[in-house]
């Protein structure tokens, strides 16, 4: 069995040398017996490659992930608005890894102890040669760094179409470089939230639903797109420009997904880490699945029609549910978490039209609400936590990022404005502060027919 | 000389194209618009919100016939526009005052 693992997981003239080469010249018996007792536990080095090759393959493939927000934010604004929802996108991804190296890595891991923060500094990363651990330094810095940019990413879809870009970027480096970090820290940095034993295996709480606490009150200060709501009260939707585009941005965040809920059981070089890694990738799959289908009936139950953009909700609020624990539930329960969390969508995507909050991409159903249902199911399927833990968890985290991202929110208000004038708005936001129309031979004057 | 203008549903273009040929019309003018009639508009969901499309795509042909041609490009053009539901456009006829070929100087019908 371990043969089987080592021959798939590792090129054959690497695992001759972890095995030993002696090995080859002695008789058959001896030869079986030492490569036995050397494949029970992988060496040291073997481990670190693969728990670093686990983080440098979840990495890049969450870093992808804001390839697949900037496509379905891309689908779901009007086409006037396109260019400035990709600057946005590309921006808020560069920010993030700068203030992550700058402040945020440190301040969320080093030296928490059970605290409430962590050091402020650079992080300085090791020469190879005195790379010592469980796996490379780097490769763990890069994989926080863009959990980090994906709680930035979420916020940018919900103020789309009617926020200035600079404000929106200051905001994006107070997120990334304090912020999350702060509440990052409270867990994952081995904080208070942790000791205590709160449990949020890849982030649904810590990632997900920061980022939908600091969008929905960058939507509460911010206010509506025009014409969003009549002066009755009523919803006048103003469909995205690219169905397409919306549905491959689902599809790469699906996949993107992979990197993040996998990546987080953060070791490889175990039969035992391996096989929890393939298993999270099942219920991940599994919850994601379950939240487009049941989208699906809920749309055509009620609606009588499939709402497409829903649909594409559906699997990400699946996705999001099963992020606080993939690796602990059955299938069964997968399928059933991330379910729930497609039905969700479906009722307050609506619901927050009703409160007039306008979230142009759904991202406070998908990333908050789902963060919080997924949250608190771990108890379910996780024996070590508990149901009042998780939610003294979700409620500080949510409290802090509310206030501080409120606080912060205001003061950029203040200092240098928040929302576009009327003009740019209606005229859309591509020809005024970017200057680059993202389909410019097909004129629309800003009007719709 | 008459124009010929007609706004017809987007899918049967070719078929009005193909009868006003036989008739041996040799040009058309195409334009893709929108608009209402007795079929007023419908309505669609997005995100659980109904709203209502008032205006729906057609299409717009105008054609310049010489005067015996009229009636025959009207009856070609209502025939092969017509699917009896609800939606299949009008015909308007409109005098034409004066044609000319831009490229030869050509006026009026032999202009057309």
């Amino acid at each position: 069995m371990i043969h089987r693992f080592l021959a798939r997981a590792i090129p054959s003239a690497a695992s001759l040398v972890l095995l030993g080469g002696a090995a080859m010249a002695q008789a058959p018996e001896a030869a079986e017996a030492a490569a036995e007792a050397a494949a029970t536990v992988l060496p040291a080095d073997g481990q670190f490659i693969l728990n670093t090759l686990l983080f440098l393959i979840g990495g890049f493939l969450v870093m992808w992930m804001a390839a697949g927000f900037a496509m379905l934010e891309a689908g779901m604004v009007r086409s006037k608005n396109v260019s400035m929802q990709c600057l946005k996108n590309i921006s808020l991804y560069s920010i993030a890894g700068l203030m992550y190296y700058v402040l945020g890595y440190n301040l969320m891991y080093d030296g928490v102890d059970g605290g409430f923060f962590g050091s402020f500094g650079p992080i300085s990363i090791p020469d190879p040669s005195a790379d010592s651990g469980d796996y490379a330094a780097a490769s763990d810095w890069f994989f926080q760094m863009v959990f980090c940019a994906t709680t930035a990413s979420i916020v940018s879809g919900t103020i789309a179409e009617r926020m200035k870009l600079a404000p929106f970027l200051v905001f994006v480096a107070i997120l990334t470089g304090i912020l999350y970090p702060i509440t990052g820290s409270w867990q994952w940095g081995s904080g208070w939230l942790y000791e205590m034993g709160f449990s949020d295996f890849a982030g649904s709480t810590l990632v997900h639903s920061v980022g939908g606490w600091a969008a929905l009150t960058g939507a509460l200060i911010l206010g509506a797109r025009k014409d969003k709501y009549t002066a009755d009260g009523k919803v006048n939707p103003l469909p995205g420009s690219s169905m397409p585009l919306a549905t491959l941005g689902t599809f790469i965040l699906w996949l993107g997904w992979f990197g993040f809920n996998g990546g987080s059981q953060l070791a490889m070089g175990t039969i035992e880490d391996a096989s929890a890694v393939a298993r999270i990738f099942m219920n991940t799959n599994l919850a994601a699945a379950g939240g487009v289908v049941a989208s699906i009936i809920l749309c055509q139950v009620i609606y009588k029609k499939i709402d497409l953009t829903l649909a594409l909700n559906g699997a990400l609020a699946g996705l999001v549910a099963i992020t606080a624990e993939p690796l602990a539930p059955s299938p069964a329960l997968a399928i059933a978490i991330g379910a729930v969390g497609g039905a969700i969508v479906v009722f307050a995507v609506p619901m927050l039209d009703k409160l007039k909050i306008d979230d142009v991409v759904g991202a406070i159903p998908v990333h908050l609400l789902a963060g919080i249902w997924g949250t608190m199911v771990v108890p379910l399927s996780n024996d070590g936590t508990s149901f009042v833990t998780q939610f003294i968890g979700i409620v500080a985290i949510g409290a802090f990022t509310v206030v501080a991202s409120g606080v912060i929110w205001l003061v950029i208000k203040a200092i240098m404005g928040l929302r576009v004038s009327e003009e740019e708005e209606r005229l859309g936001l591509d020809k005024f502060e970017v200057g680059v129309e993202a389909y410019p031979e097909f004129a629309s004057g800003g009007g719709r027919i | 000389m008459k124009i010929v203008m007609a706004i017809i549903k987007p899918f049967k273009l070719e078929e009005v194209r193909d009868a006003l040929t036989a008739l041996g019309v040799h040009g058309l003018t195409v334009t893709e618009v929108k608009g209402y009639g007795r079929q007023k508009g419908h309505t669609e969901i997005y995100r659980g919100a109904e709203y209502a499309v008032s205006f729906l795509p057609k299409i717009k042909i105008e054609v310049a016939v010489a005067a015996d041609q009229v009636a025959a490009a009207v009856d070609a053009i209502a025939q092969a526009a017509r699917t009896g539901q609800i939606g299949d456009g009008k015909i308007f006829v409109t005098p034409l005052e004066r044609a000319v070929r831009i490229r030869t100087g050509e006026t009026d019908s032999d202009a057309l």
